[in-house]
């Protein structure tokens, strides 16, 4: 279904990375989503890849040729979800 | 501060998570159970239509009276509910890091060392592109469910659902019964997905259903926010037929395209994944007691793979009983003759076209589990 899509059009609202952008990223040699995400920052918002993982996926099967289950997952990270800078200098450090 | 010692801290409140939280603690296992909403329950306080099955698994009741049972339950057996928890990391050496609001006071970060921990983090909804998919009035079908059903708040007046599975069609109902101008579904597939017990209720209301269709683009007005909704044919290859297109007025677009299973904090675990597009992506290795390759760390529920509150509650208690069974609160053979009986009910919920796939799925993922785990890595 991705190869209809316009290049415009964005995939991760939280960055604001592009079709057109992970597309590039992919012929620049990116293999899978964590090459994507360190090149696009595509993943690496608010939301952390919840809502536009899947769509990087069916872009970089596309590119490639590959199957969905061949171009990876992103890894995770703490915090999982977005914390102040005042509730981390407040823990204590056990 | 001190790190608080627990037995079980079970992340997520929906069934898979009361249930385990309520199996360990009858067996007096001290067990938190934490939950980033305000209120327990996960999707059950919002579903208030009937659920199908046989008696052991509450058909004829309303999701949200599972929701109120379960929670009266979990309270009689002693367990501590966390609301407004969010948990936002595991650690090496089994620490977890939770977020806590207070209603009073500031929010802050406190760090439990439980023994073992069940996840329970559920699924989200899956987005689809079109252009303008990110303007506001584009919302997933599950977003529009909470607004309507649990906040009592209407997303829009003329809706467009695209997708026809079980969630499309409810959801569709349940917006028409808020008052809401339910102008079609859009269905890419050549036919309904979901039961034709839920789709006659759409039809028979004079909502068309669009078959072989798609949504190509929401149409913005000058705020910004959708103001129609673009729909084309689409080929055999789901590709849009050129010269097709056709506007629906609406302001309010709802997206039920699948599930995926929430997975952040089963990576940072550490656990085995493995792909799987019919439960919805990548989900966690797990045997049969809902253990996964971390030794004392179970999951249950749709962040196992995508399916129902009755299957997540059956995992759930699963997972509870296995939990038990590590901090040797209830024999060997006691716990494995009570997962059997809980198994073989599982097997008589995952029949009929649905149901069938999803069972010779999961025990492929478990036959999966056991070829690829030699030896499980240590948590605590």
């Amino acid at each position: 279904m991705s190869n209809y899509l316009d290049d415009d059009m964005i995939v991760c609202r939280c960055e604001e990375v592009t079709v057109g952008e992970i597309r590039e990223a992919v012929r620049d040699g990116a293999k899978d989503v964590v090459g994507v995400k360190r090149r696009t920052r595509a993943g690496m918002g608010l939301c952390q890849g919840r809502t536009c993982e899947k769509m990087v996926m069916a872009i970089i099967a596309q590119e490639l040729d590959k199957r969905t289950d061949q171009v990876g997952t992103s890894s995770a990270r703490p915090p999982v979800r977005p914390l102040t800078f005042g509730e981390l200098a407040d823990a204590e450090v056990i | 501060m001190s790190v608080k010692m627990i037995d079980v801290l079970v992340i997520g409140a929906g069934p898979a998570g009361l249930a385990a939280a309520i199996e360990a603690a009858k067996l007096s296992a001290s067990v938190i159970i934490a939950d980033l909403n305000m209120k327990p329950g996960g999707q059950l306080f919002k579903q208030i239509h009937k659920f199908f099955g046989s008696s052991a698994h509450h058909s004829g009741s309303r999701g949200i009276d599972i929701g109120r049972m379960l929670l009266n339950e979990a309270e009689e057996a002693g367990v501590e509910i966390w609301l407004k928890s969010t948990v936002t990391g595991i650690f090496p050496g089994g620490k977890v890091s939770i977020e806590r609001e207070y209603d009073d006071r500031d929010a802050e970060l406190v760090t439990l060392h439980p023994k073992e921990v069940v996840i329970a983090t559920g699924a989200s909804e899956n987005a689809i592109r079109f252009k303008n998919w990110t303007a506001p009035g584009v919302m997933g079908a599950g977003a529009a469910q909470t607004m309507v059903n649990v906040n009592h708040v209407r997303p829009g007046n003329k809706v467009v659902m695209l997708g026809s599975g079980n969630v499309g069609l409810i959801v569709s109902y349940q917006l028409m019964q808020a008052g809401c101008d339910v102008k079609a579904l859009v269905e890419a597939a050549p036919k309904i997905g979901g039961y034709a017990v839920h789709a006659a209720k759409i039809r028979r209301a004079g909502v068309p259903i669009l078959l072989r269709h798609t949504i190509i683009e929401a149409k913005t007005g000058q705020d910004g926010s959708v103001c129609g909704c673009v729909t084309a044919e689409v080929n055999e290859h789901f590709a849009p037929i050129p010269g097709t297109e056709e506007t629906i007025d609406c302001d309010v677009i709802t997206i039920a395209a699948g599930l995926k299973p929430t997975m952040d904090l089963i990576k940072l675990a550490g656990c085995e994944l493995t792909y799987d597009a019919l439960f919805g992506g990548y989900v966690p290795l797990h045997s049969e007691k809902m253990e996964t390759s971390v030794r004392g760390i179970f999951v249950a529920g749709d962040s196992t793979g995508v399916e129902e509150a009755n299957t997540a509650l059956d995992e759930g208690r699963i997972a509870g009983i296995s939990a038990a069974e590590g901090l040797g609160l209830i024999s060997e053979t006691e716990a494995a003759d009570r997962r059997t009986e809980i198994w073989r009910r599982l097997d008589s919920l995952r029949m009929g076209p649905f149901g069938e796939r999803r069972r010779t799925e999961k025990n492929h993922l478990i036959e999966l589990y056991h070829e690829s785990v030699k030896e499980q890595k240590a948590f605590a």
